[in-house]
């Protein structure tokens, strides 16, 4: 029954969605990190989504989405004269992360638009399954 | 007495089975719709379905399998094969990371395949009230 496997594949999609919700909060909440060395310094995170393939079937529909991994940015720090601060290297030199919070907000509203639709398909799915099961009733 | 369900039941258990194969397409694309470089997939309803349902009729001439040993099959897998009718979606709009699917349409398909679905299991439903009644003789 293929409609079944939709409960697997929306739940996929549900699970990547909240990865990548994860990363959002880790970037927002780090969004002022600074330090005396840009190695130590917060990189934002960022998810790389992968579709699930069917092997054994291949012509078949995909089995969702996963995140297959998750990457820091190869931004390089933002370097700000501050030679009052007291993380300030020798030569008077803070580094500040390189979190962009309109990018994570939006990044995030889009995180969550999708996770209501693949909501909305498991509810769509659920009526459909108890529908078929009340046939002839 | 005997009934031919195949006959009473017309073409709306294999559109049922299509249906259901359709919405499972149209998930993995709304699924799909943040992975980068993922090309939306579809299937031509109609086309499909005509290929399962004459796959599927016992009396229009399809060729089947001669079970020349015990053991063999007799019959013609009756499941759909997907493979030659999952066709890529034409997008409507490029994006800079490849991904094709076009989260409004994908949705909007998968409402109306949804109530098409509806529609077909509201027709079986009346035939199986159908031979009910008819047994009934009321």
């Amino acid at each position: 029954m293929s409609l079944f496997s939709i409960f697997n594949i929306a739940g996929a999609g549900m699970s990547a969605q909240s990865v990548r919700m994860n990363t959002v909060a880790s970037n927002l909440a780090n969004s002022g990190n600074t330090a005396s060395s840009p190695d130590k310094v917060y990189r934002p995170r960022l998810p790389v989504f992968q579709t699930i393939m069917d092997r054994l079937n291949p012509g078949e529909a995909n089995l969702g989405v996963r995140v297959s991994a998750i990457v820091t940015s190869n931004q390089e720090p933002q370097r700000i004269y501050d030679p009052g601060n007291p993380l300030a290297n020798k030569k008077g030199y803070v580094f500040k992360t390189t979190v962009n919070a309109i990018e994570e907000m939006t990044n995030m509203m889009s995180a969550s638009r999708s996770f209501q639709s693949n909501v909305e398909i498991m509810n769509t799915t659920k009526q459909l399954l108890l529908a078929t099961l009340r046939m002839g009733q | 007495m005997f009934i031919d369900f195949d006959k009473v039941l017309g073409v709306h258990q294999q559109a049922l089975n299509v249906l259901g194969k359709r919405s499972r397409i149209l998930a993995s694309n709304i699924v799909n719709a943040d992975t980068p470089n993922y090309k939306a997939r579809d299937i031509d309803f109609r086309s499909t379905l005509r290929k399962v349902a004459d796959s599927q009729g016992s009396d229009n001439g399809t060729v089947r399998l001669e079970a020349s040993a015990q053991g063999h099959f007799s019959e013609v897998s009756t499941e759909m094969t997907a493979d030659e009718n999952l066709l890529y979606r034409v997008p409507l709009q490029p994006s800079l990371d490849g991904n094709t699917v076009d989260s409004q349409t994908e949705i909007a398909m998968y409402t109306e395949n949804a109530i098409r679905y509806q529609a077909s299991l509201r027709f079986l439903s009346g035939k199986f009230k159908s031979i009910v009644s008819a047994f009934r003789g009321e």
